[in-house]
């Protein structure tokens, strides 16, 4: 494939072997390390992130408007009814954790794969599936209705005598969304430690040097820690893996354990798994544009680093097209009268114009990925990427909502319609996530150095047995 | 434990990992034990050049793994079964394919954690001090672009000395002493 797509010019290809590089040539250890340790060292934050954490902040002022309102006055605010009693609070539970997962996808599968162009990417995926989780794991509390007994989810001996139901899917879903967020929490810092060491030794401010020195944990490189920590990645990053795939699966057995028309089908799992790599890898995109544009870092996230991404998402988008496909088939074949009408409903009822939005968005447009150049080019990356974060907002919505609002009696037929507040925490979320996107990027190595200077061809140790014969005699 | 004093050991710098590899092999060869690298990256060679072949973060991975997948087994089957028995449409108490999934997950928390801290544990971190750190070189370059080999004190044939012009021997950029 690489050397059909590019000429033997390109700077992409390295001179001698003839492999894609992944790197922009020209970069040392010293320079890869300067470039990013710079944005987090440096005394002159740019203007434009100010900026943007004061817009971002303003938002999240909305989120905690919205939340103390919820706490006094209760769920009765938003557009929850019989029968539709699963509304935005769940959608955008789905849909955040399904961005969450492309960051353990990179940083996990990819890793595993050996992936290596996956390494410039690979840290703020990881954090941006913490900061995803972060506004994910909030739904579910907040929609419970009193959250300050979210704690009983938990088995924990208590006087009530009471203990949790483990036969539910929503107990499991509380299990695996924990551990998700544990281990994603801990698979970050350990992957930061060793880029911890070198801000702690690069830093001029005894803040900087006593920030990065305690996060560091006292790291000085030793080879043999060196060795038990890419065991303790690897380790992790197998862990991950299933890890990620059975959160998503949990999620869709809260849907597919019921007995509800649209929902209780078996293509849930895989299909759950593939939209939350889509759509998460459409927000690695939206958000790797502007800041490799901001930082300058279109050296170390390339062109190449959109076009494989564009080539997941249009691979995943398929997969989730044939879902759609058959989830229509199914209703069909299963001659079930209510599945019949659950998708008859779903496509031309009152609400079936969610349904089209989501097609457009998740299955027309983006078969313009099939084009080179849609996928190096980087505007037209970045729409795509918004157009398929719309759309799958959009099929968690015509998931939870068409399958609810008509369902077996017609008497109790109903509708669904959000209100501002509704609308005002999904907007919050978004700028929570934004938030601590902001402060990540200022504070914390975006671009894991230690995983790049691997990268670079210098690293390789040359002709081991004649270069330790000369050395010893 | 009287805090120790004195040397802690010689610290050659080298240029490239190419060049420490070398000297790391010469000096296990020689007999040295007691001797580490330090590399701004994971450098294989170094390791097994002296002599750092496997390490013992899968074993206590598995160990917690298991750990977590029985803890979470036998706390939900003693919830069903004798803590808080439900009976749901006439189910089994004992259901146990519903119990997988919770076991599962916490098998994947465990076995992620121990690899995690018990990573940390086998490295001796974390340590904010360490005799290196005095090193004026190392500071400036082990985490981003200097490759270092240092033999260390303990080991029973270190000699200011006789090891300085053992190192002299492999050309490193420059050698330093280290205390404590």
């Amino acid at each position: 494939m690489a050397t059909r797509d590019l000429s033997t010019n390109d700077p992409m290809l390295d001179p001698i072997t003839g492999e894609v590089v992944v790197i922009a040539p020209g970069h040392s250890f010293k320079s890869v390390t300067e470039k990013i340790s710079r944005i987090v060292l440096t005394a002159h934050t740019p203007v434009g992130w100010f900026f943007g954490l004061l817009v971002a902040g303003g938002v999240v002022m909305l989120l905690l408007t919205c939340l103390t309102w919820l706490f006094l006055k209760g769920v009765g605010i938003w557009g929850l009814d019989i029968p539709v009693g699963w509304g935005f609070a769940i959608v955008n539970f789905v849909w955040w954790i399904g961005i969450g997962h492309a960051g353990t996808l990179i940083s996990a599968i990819l890793l595993l794969f050996k992936q290596t162009w996956r390494n410039s990417i690979n840290r703020f995926a990881e954090a941006m599936t913490i900061f995803a989780v972060v506004c994910a794991g909030m739904f579910p509390l907040i929609h419970v209705g009193r959250p300050w007994l979210g704690y009983w989810l938990f088995p924990y001996p208590n006087s009530m005598s009471v203990w949790p139901q483990f036969r539910s899917p929503l107990l499991w879903d509380v299990f695996a969304v924990s551990t998700y967020a544990t281990i994603s929490v801990v698979f970050w810092y350990i992957g930061m430690i060793p880029d911890l060491g070198t801000l702690r030794d690069r830093a001029k401010t005894p803040v900087g040097q006593y920030f990065f020195g305690l996060l560091a944990l006292g790291w000085r490189g030793s080879v043999r820690h060196w060795m038990r920590y890419e065991t303790a990645s690897l380790l992790l990053a197998g862990l991950a893996t299933p890890l990620v795939l059975s959160v998503h699966t949990v999620i869709s057995f809260d849907f597919a354990v019921a007995i509800i028309p649209g929902w209780h089908t078996t293509i849930f799992p895989p299909y759950f798994v593939a939209g939350a790599v889509y759509s998460g890898f459409a927000m690695v995109i939206t958000l790797a544009i502007p800041i490799r544009k901001f930082y300058h870092l279109e050296d170390l996230i390339t062109i190449r680093h959109l076009d494989n991404m564009g080539k997941v998402m249009l691979t995943t988008g398929l997969i989730v097209a044939y879902g759609y496909g058959m989830e229509l088939f199914m209703s069909w074949y299963s001659a079930s009268h209510w599945e019949y009408f659950a998708f008859w409903n779903r496509l031309f009822g009152p609400m079936g114009w969610s349904y089209w939005v989501l097609i457009t968005c998740n299955i027309a447009l983006p078969q313009f990925l099939w084009s080179r150049y849609v996928r190096t080019h980087v505007g037209l990356m970045f729409i795509m990427s918004i157009i398929v974060n719309t759309g799958m907002w959009f099929e968690r919505f015509v998931i939870v909502v068409t399958s609810l609002y008509r369902d077996y009696l017609p008497s109790s037929w109903g509708t669904y319609r959000a209100t501002r507040w509704d609308y005002g925490t999904f907007i919050g979320t978004l700028g929570l996530f934004t938030f601590l996107f902001f402060l990540f990027i200022r504070f914390l190595p975006m671009i894991p150095m230690s995983e790049l200077r691997v990268l670079l061809p210098q690293s390789k140790v040359k002709h081991l047995p004649e270069a330790a014969h000369e050395a010893g005699d | 434990m009287p805090f120790p004093e004195g040397v802690y050991g010689l610290l050659a710098e080298f240029d490239s990992a190419t060049s420490l590899t070398a000297a790391a092999a010469a000096s296990y060869k020689d007999g040295w034990r007691r001797l580490d690298c330090y590399t701004p990256y994971p450098c294989e060679e170094a390791a097994e050049a002296i002599g750092f072949h496997r390490n013992y973060v899968p074993l206590l991975t598995l160990v917690g793994g298991l750990m977590g997948c029985v803890a979470m087994f036998l706390l939900e089957t003693w919830i069903n079964i004798w803590a808080y028995p439900l009976n749901i449409a006439g189910r089994p108490y004992y259901s146990w394919p519903a119990f997988v999934v919770p076991a599962y997950e916490w098998t994947i928390l465990w076995a992620g954690l121990t690899a995690a801290f018990g990573m940390l544990a086998m490295c001796g971190l974390p340590a904010p001090y360490h005799p290196l750190f005095n090193a004026p070189n190392f500071r400036t370059g082990a985490t981003s672009d200097k490759f270092f080999l240092c033999l260390e004190a303990r080991d029973p044939k270190f000699s200011l000395v006789e090891s300085r012009a053992f190192l002299e021997a492999m050309h490193p950029v420059s050698i330093v002493e280290v205390e404590y």
